[in-house]
């Protein structure tokens, strides 16, 4: 899923960059009012375990071959901003470091797994998780699912990118000048290796991270520390 | 630290040592073939792909040291190395200017 240099024309690549700038900013800025030191170690094992995970190809049927992400269970945990600077960290290093994504497509790189996939994967997880308890089995569902459409979404929006350029760009004679296929051919292809493998793959991952974290320390998780300090108060009372 | 955080850390470390795991996936991925590998599919490279494809020269391009053959001893050292150096800037930038930014 990491766009390489020439697959995406200037006017896509730029407008990602122009899109991306602000996400950055405004995500760095409320890194700085919200975080709190206890999630440092967090934040940085988060940008570290992204890097690692995707190197981690993994062969499905027909040839091809892909990797999950993790971006949604650092959605859920860390929180969707957070998410934002921890997984662009690690597609940055990876673009520059190792040429894994193009240098011009950073910003579409990041858009795609740093932006798309930890806030679809945490809305999706707090939608289906409603106001269930911290320790219910309806919440492993919920990152379950959030892990496996994030990527798909990641996916899809991936497609789109690559589908638009002969639509771009096309030399006078008609040439397709970066991406040659067409939306037709794109979306299916990235979409269909998803949603039949590696989205499954970042299904499993979220949810068994999601369960260590529920298991053993719950307050972790974004946004429910007040819960759990609340939770152990009136226990604290009644007891 | 918290102690759950430092099972996860844990977590990580053997995931690096398992890494190269990942280089035995053999196969291309849609939207990343090589000039040589579009030649084979399309019978031209694209002109703007073609310029554009160049552009930079990572140090450690696909995660493997240049130049040191292609032994799969080689390659998973070079994979582990990749990981710890991933590990090592990814983590430590982002807990130095976590630390910075952090208050509570």
């Amino acid at each position: 899923m990491h766009i390489p240099d020439g697959y995406l024309g200037p006017y896509t690549y730029i407008a990602l960059w122009i899109i991306m700038i602000p996400i950055w900013y405004y995500a760095g800025n409320k890194l700085g009012r919200e975080l709190k030191s206890r999630q440092v170690p967090l934040l940085a094992l988060a940008a570290a375990f992204s890097f690692v995970i995707m190197m981690f190809n993994v062969p499905i049927p027909g040839g091809s071959t892909g990797h999950a992400v993790g971006a949604a269970i650092i959605g859920i945990v860390l929180g969707p901003w957070a998410g934002v600077i921890a997984i662009s960290v690690a597609l940055v290093l990876q673009a520059l470091m190792f040429g894994d994504g193009g240098i011009t497509a950073i910003a579409a790189n990041c858009f795609n797994m740093a932006v798309i996939m930890p806030f679809s994967g945490y809305y999706i997880y707090k939608f289906i998780s409603g106001s269930a308890p911290l320790a219910s089995s309806r919440r492993i569902i919920a990152a379950a699912v959030a892990g496996y459409v994030s990527l798909a979404l990641a996916a899809t929006s991936t497609g789109i990118m690559f589908g638009i350029q002969p639509l771009l760009h096309k030399s006078a004679e008609g040439v397709p000048l970066y991406m040659p296929y067409s939306l037709n051919i794109t979306v299916p292809a990235m979409l269909l290796e998803h949603i039949f493998g590696f989205s499954i793959l970042e299904a499993v991952i979220t949810a068994l991270i999601f369960v260590y974290i529920q298991k053993t320390d719950s307050s972790l998780l974004y946004g429910e520390k007040e819960m759990a300090i609340e939770r152990k108060r009136k226990k604290g009372t009644t007891a | 630290m918290d102690k759950t955080v430092k099972k996860l850390a844990i977590g990580l470390l053997v995931l690096v040592i398992l890494c190269p795991l990942g280089l035995l996936a053999i196969g291309e991925t849609f939207g990343e073939w090589s000039n040589e590998e579009m030649q084979e599919k399309l019978g031209f490279v694209p002109p703007g792909l073609e310029s554009l494809s160049s552009l930079w020269s990572a140090p450690l391009p696909d995660y493997a040291l240049p130049g040191s053959g292609d032994t799969m001893t080689m390659a998973a050292a070079a994979y582990i190395l990749s990981a710890v150096i991933g590990v090592v800037l990814c983590g430590g930038f982002l807990y130095l200017i976590g630390k910075k930014l952090a208050r509570d």
